[in-house]
């Protein structure tokens, strides 16, 4: 259905020892497509988003990003990776560098950019998620929304062609989490092609194009927004959105 | 006080013997154990395999045994050096194994998603060490390697009975020019005092500048 297909997963199985995490999951995600991922805890959802740039190896099936399988861990990954921008629930920020040297570290060393350049575009990037004021703050100064958009500054500063969120609103406190969405709303609107693993259900709502149900490593539905919500196929998701939906 | 004032220049080219001997040792011994700290983070198998055989080997074995393997093992495969440098090598080498450990620590104490998100922009295994675990995991490994350092000043001590010239060994020449031996050893252990407070000290700076803030 996907006119141009920049994710690929075919038959992808992950095992932790014997614990099967991924299970047969094939997904295909189209350029420009915002693709949400929920299910319960352990269902495999965060794994899931991190083999698609290999953080986590996958045991059998295929991975590809635009048309490339992912390479074996070298420098062929990493300049793969480069593309792949990545939003962690911890931020993950470096925590020895100030907010602009976050952003613009490896624009600088992996794209070799002039570090004035990079410093230019990085202030453009905090600006447009709120923190221009903030560049010269450290991390650990700065709240942890604040903290999540820097990240997501970050990762667009590599001007990457798709988005990996992982929980990106989990760790958040309550008032802080509409920030953060904002955010990733902005961008879902101007065209990036975003994987997001969440909890949030109104943001599935409101930006996915698809819902990927996923319980005990399996892709159980895998549908558009106002069908998986107004009308869930199998019973696990009716459970789910059960549990979910009642508060 | 006669001791130190008429045999001056024989403590003082202990003294600098044992300075040199530190000093190149400890060099030699920070490189060997920053690379082999990276050997055993490393993706590749095999490097990390070396890694620690390297740290195995050289943390096991005593350091005077270390000396005779060196001093009197690569002559016989042909390597002549002067002494010296055969004791700058035996040193450096036995407290490398002891600096990867203490570096491999500190990297140990960098939290996984540092690692994680420097290698999810794109950068290389060598850029994500050396950009943004190493210079983290270096705050807190700054007292661990000066305790090591200190160790080696101290360790320098064995060269001397490989007659390579440091400050332990000037207790000899001392005690036949018929010296008392109480008053040579405590000038002596002054000079291993000034080295290895030296040593601290320094350390206590790199730690105030560069050391996590709490």
């Amino acid at each position: 259905m996907a006119v141009d297909p920049l994710i690929e997963l075919r038959d992808v199985n992950k095992y932790y020892g014997k614990l099967h995490v991924l299970q047969d999951i094939n997904l295909t995600v189209g350029k420009g497509e915002v693709v949400v991922v929920i299910g319960p805890s352990g269902s495999g959802k965060s794994t899931l988003c991190r083999t698609i740039n290999r953080l986590e190896t996958i045991q059998s099936g295929a991975i590809a990003l635009d048309g490339q399988p992912l390479p074996e861990e070298g420098r062929a990954l990493a300049t793969l990776r480069a593309d792949v921008g990545m939003v962690f629930q911890s931020f993950n920020l470096f925590a020895h560098k100030t907010v602009l040297q976050n952003v613009s570290l490896a624009p600088v060393k992996v794209r070799g950019r002039k570090k004035d350049d990079a410093e230019r575009r990085s202030r453009e990037l905090l600006d447009r998620v709120g923190l221009a004021t903030q560049a010269d703050k450290y991390p650990a100064q700065l709240s942890g929304g604040q903290q999540q958009r820097v990240a997501i500054a970050r990762a667009l500063a590599m001007e990457p062609k798709v988005m990996l969120f992982d929980e990106p609103t989990s760790a958040l406190d309550p008032e802080m989490i509409n920030e953060v969405l904002e955010v990733m709303q902005g961008l879902a609107r101007d065209g990036m092609t975003m994987v997001v693993v969440t909890h949030e259900m109104g943001f599935a709502r409101s930006a996915a194009n698809r819902v990927v149900f996923m319980a005990d490593g399996r892709i159980v539905e895998d549908r558009a927004p106002e069908d998986f919500f107004g009308n869930p196929e199998s019973d696990r998701a009716k459970d789910f959105l059960s549990k979910i939906l009642k508060h | 006080m006669d001791v130190l004032t008429d045999n001056f220049s024989t403590f003082g080219k202990g003294f600098v013997g044992t300075v040199e001997l530190t000093v190149y040792a400890s060099i030699l011994a920070l490189v060997l154990g920053f690379v082999m700290a990276s050997f055993r983070v490393a993706p590749v198998g095999s490097f990390r395999a070396f890694g620690t055989a390297w740290v195995t080997v050289l943390r096991n074995t005593p350091l005077t045994l270390l000396f005779f393997a060196v001093l009197l093992g690569l002559p016989r495969f042909g390597l002549v050096l002067p002494f010296k440098v055969f004791a700058v090598i035996a040193l450096g080498c036995y407290t490398s194994a002891f600096i990867c450990e203490a570096l491999r620590s500190g990297i140990n104490t960098v939290p996984r998603g540092q690692g994680e998100a420097a290698r999810s922009l794109g950068m290389t295994f060598g850029q994500t060490l050396s950009t943004v675990v190493l210079p983290q995991a270096f705050r807190s490994v700054i007292p661990p390697v000066g305790s090591t350092l200190i160790a080696l000043a101290k360790n320098s001590a064995i060269a001397g009975a490989f007659s390579v010239t440091e400050l332990l060994g000037t207790y000899k020449t001392l005690s036949e020019l018929g010296y008392n031996i109480i008053w040579t050893f405590v000038w002596i252990a002054v000079g291993y005092l000034i080295i290895t407070l030296a040593i601290s000290a320094v350390f206590n700076v790199l730690e105030k500048r560069w050391g996590v803030a709490r």
